[in-house]
């Protein structure tokens, strides 16, 4: 049996490789072990080189194959190689094409776990300022390919000065050759500067939580490398923070109570902070009326009296409807009042509070409490006043000029309807008020007719 | 504003745009300068979405003047803005590279004035980087919609990849939710770069362009989009379509869907988009007119032979490379494996197990030396029940990649 030295170097094993095949020493005659281990070297003995001995003519293709595989940490890589060589020596001259073989699968997977090893050092070394435009790294690869990874940063940093330390072996770049020199634990990696913060908080904001896949991120990035990633600290606080972030997005009025009764429904209302409207308004003013209405009436949101009255429909807007509902026969008490968005949002203006639409997000976000309302009614009719209403409960498509007063079928009810605000009203043009207040008037008409037929 | 306030709003506000490669253009370290592109793409880090963070993926400003429904910047949106400085972009780009951070620097920005304003400015960034920097690194511009084709011309200069977002798959679809983005603009900003590109291959955006559509932002079906990116590769030579699950943003419009973001169909479209730039597949043989969305249960090559049963069993050992790659569960690479350890041996049932050949999705399919019972199944009616993976592998997605099909 000889011995041979299985250091982790494609030219150490190439000589050593060249010598046993020279003196025909069959790959079951040789045993491989790690430098400095006790035992006679071949070396020690005279190997005589054997005339019958083949020639070793290789494909270029094993020596870059070999190259990888011999930094492979786990044993067996150099004797996997020399009965690779022996083989490829003795008339298995197209070995290497064979992808099943058992030797070229093995050397296969050999040397794509180096290559991966070769590339997550190109991706995950982080270096640290340590003074000026010096630039230290701490790295543990998996395999032994230091030597080889560094080539990459020469080509990518040749003008600064910088130093990779791994626990094997250390390298240090002056800005015109490399200097390796021993192996360094992983206390003696160089302390974080100040730019990790700044990376953190890229890292942070460029993850987007409602496509968390934490299994997938450790597939990519698995924890070993963690330690030496400045970023590793943010990421158990993004993922506990993902879920609430993502609920915030979808449905912003998560607090809605499951509870079907329309007291339950307005007491949760008072603590909603699904938007940022809470904050200047008074109160929420939540819908009014009986909870066996056939008729609802969703208007866009309160005004100025509401908000301080904390009721539906009360300052001037309120007296238009009170007077179209009058004049076409509905009874006010008999019908549920509500608005699409539940606070008051304006603009102060001197000791004024001038009115503002809401926004589609405010829309959104109080979307869910006009929903409960109509699940909890299901009403019959329902009559949207306004644009803001017709946008939460039907969409963007609808167009009021061209389609006010007629029924459309909805989740909530099998006729809905959109008219004029009220407001509407009072804020056109003096010429156009009359045709406004008919408008209004005879689509309540219809609704009150609507209800009758139903 | 503190830069590291204005980087978490701007980077913030760039997340929504999935690209962040930094393959396919090589670049030397130019003398006495810093950084290069070696051609193979690095993923620097992963965020807990399990994607790549490659480059410097920000924003000059989301201050924009347009109002797209489905960007989160855009003009009615009520969120909070910032505005970087060129040279703040130019020094923090230096900063992460010089830690080996990031591959480069992929900027794009809201339209601040008007489009060419703009433009200058993104052009600015680069420019710097190039040229008193010395700077080697990746760097990815997005052309500013509606910017002319001079600053577009010259932006090619100093990128490696310039890119224009298509955003929506048809027309119809960008007439309603990006009323002031136009199709021709588009395009016309596209055969600019191409145009360039074609005369300087190495020097105007070697690394070529690519474009995003978003996905799931309207009803428009899987055929169309695959429709839409056959045409955008073919007329405009683009590397890469990246397809993007619409994300819900916070604060978003209330005419898009509140729903969490269709990941699992994103992954089919990218699997599909592969099909066709790497397998020999025709975009239209992925659907049909009955079913024009892809299957959400199997991959499309797989939906694709369960519909084509006449074709198999394929016979392993003497198929050419086109019918080999149509098998389900064969990738690109085990084909070329396949191909070279025909000329030594006869390939057995055993050998692609070997090859590490999803056997319970291929065996019904093919025909191998020795006796391949599974090549009986092709005719059963519940052959996709066989072949089809559980349910909770199906929903497993999130790489932005085509894997092995």
């Amino acid at each position: 049996m000889q011995r041979a030295d299985a250091t982790p170097d494609l030219d150490a094993w190439r000589g050593t490789a060249r010598v046993l095949l020279a003196a025909n020493v069959a790959p079951a005659d040789v045993s491989w072990a790690a430098p400095g281990s006790t035992g006679v070297l071949f070396a020690d003995v005279a190997l005589v080189a054997d005339p019958a001995a083949p020639r070793a003519h290789v494909p270029a293709r094993f020596v870059e194959l070999a190259a990888d595989g011999v930094l492979h940490r786990e044993p067996g890589a150099h004797a996997l190689l020399y009965r690779l060589l022996w083989r490829l020596a003795h008339g298995e001259h197209e070995l290497l094409a064979d992808a099943v073989d058992p030797d070229v699968r093995a050397l296969a997977l050999r040397v794509g776990a180096v290559r991966r090893d070769v590339h997550k050092m190109h991706a995950f070394v982080r270096f640290h300022a340590v003074d000026d435009d010096q630039y230290v790294a701490w790295y543990a690869p998996d395999h032994h390919i230091l030597a080889r990874g560094v080539e990459h940063f020469v080509a990518r940093f040749p003008a600064m000065r910088w130093a990779i330390l791994t626990p094997d072996r250390s390298v240090a770049w002056d800005g015109a050759a490399l200097v390796f020199s021993p192996g360094v634990p992983r206390h003696a990696a160089p302390s974080p500067d100040e730019l990790e913060d700044l990376w953190r908080t890229y890292y942070a904001s460029t993850y987007n939580p409602a496509r968390t896949n934490p299994k997938l991120m450790r597939q990519h990035m698995p924890a070993r490398f963690w330690p030496q990633l400045p970023e590793s600290s943010a990421i158990p606080e993004l993922l506990a923070r993902a879920a609430p972030r993502v609920e915030a997005m979808l449905d912003p009025a998560a607090s809605v109570p499951a509870a079907r009764s329309l007291p339950v429904l307005a007491a949760a209302a008072r603590g909603c902070t699904a938007c940022d409207l809470c904050g200047p308004a008074t109160q929420t003013v939540f819908g009014e009326g009986p909870e066996g209405a056939a008729l609802v009436l969703v208007g866009e949101q309160p005004g100025d009296q509401e908000d301080l009255a904390g009721r539906p429909f009360v300052g001037p807007a309120g007296q238009v409807l009170d007077a179209a509902l009058r004049a076409v026969g509905l009874p006010r008490e008999r019908i549920y009042l509500t608005n699409a968005v539940k606070h008051f949002r304006f603009e102060p203006r001197g000791k004024k509070r001038i009115h503002q639409r809401p926004t589609a997000s405010q829309i959104r976000a109080c979307k869910p409490w006009v929903a409960a309302e109509l699940e909890t009614i299901r009403p019959r009719v329902i009559v949207c006043l306004g644009a803001t209403a017709a946008l939460s409960l039907i969409g963007s498509r609808f167009r009021i000029s061209a389609e006010r007063g007629r029924w459309v079928t909805t989740h909530w009810a099998d006729a809905l309807m959109v008219t004029h605000h009220p407001a509407a009203v009072l804020r056109v043009d003096e010429v156009d008020r009359p045709r406004y207040e008919a408008e209004l008037r005879a689509d309540l008409a219809l609704a009150a007719a609507k209800l009758d037929g139903l | 504003m503190e830069v590291r306030t204005k980087l978490r709003i701007l980077a913030d506000a760039a997340k929504y745009d999935a690209s962040c490669a930094s393959s396919g253009g090589k670049r030397a370290t130019p003398t006495g300068g810093l950084g290069n592109a070696t051609g193979e793409g690095i993923c620097h880090s992963y965020t807990p979405d399990g994607r790549c963070v490659s480059l410097l993926k920000i924003l000059l400003t989301n201050k924009c003047t347009f109002d797209c429904t489905y960007c989160i910047n855009r003009r009615s949106s009520d969120i909070e803005r910032a505005v970087f400085t060129p040279a703040e972009v130019v020094d923090l780009t230096l900063a992460m590279y010089r830690r080996n951070y990031i591959e480069g620097l992929f900027l794009s920005s809201g339209v601040l004035r008007d489009p060419d304003y703009t433009m200058e400015l993104v052009i600015t960034v680069a420019r710097e980087l190039r040229t008193t920097h010395r700077f080697g690194g990746y760097i990815h511009l997005k052309a500013v919609a509606g910017a002319s084709a001079a600053l577009i011309a010259e932006a090619g200069t100093w990128c490696d990849r310039l890119s224009v977002n298509i955003e929506l798959p048809t027309a119809a679809d960008l007439a309603s939710l990006a009323p002031e983005k136009e199709v021709p603009s588009i395009h016309g900003s596209m055969t600019t770069i191409a145009e360039h590109h074609a005369d300087q291959p190495r020097r105007f955006a070697p690394a070529g362009q690519s474009t995003q559509m978003i996905v799931g932002a309207t009803d428009t079906t899987d055929a169309a989009i695959l429709e839409t990116a056959t045409t955008l590769y073919d007329r405009f030579k683009l590397r890469r379509v990246y397809y993007t699950a619409y994300s819900p943003t916070p604060r978003g419009d209330a005419r898009l869907p509140v729903a969490a973001p269709p990941l699992g169909r994103e992954h089919r479209l990218y699997e599909a988009d592969w099909l066709v730039r790497h397998y020999g597949f025709a975009a239209s043989e992925l659907t049909t007119p009955e079913a024009p969305n892809l299957d959400a249960d199997v991959d499309p090559k797989l939906a694709w032979a369960l519909r084509h049963r006449a074709a198999f069993p394929i016979d392993i050992n003497t198929a050419d490379r086109e019918q080999l790659l149509r098998i389900p569960g064969l990738g690109v690479r085990t084909v070329d494996r396949i191909l070279a350890t025909r000329t030594q041996r006869s390939i057995r049932l055993a050998d692609l197990a070997a090859l590490r050949v999803p056997m319970k999705r291929t065996t019904p399919f093919v025909i191998t030396a020795d006796h391949n019972p599974d090549a009986q199944l092709i005719d059963r009616l519940d052959l996709r029940v066989r072949v089809a993976p559980p349910q909770q592998l199906a929903l497993d997605f999130g790489a932005a990649r085509g894997g092995q099909l």
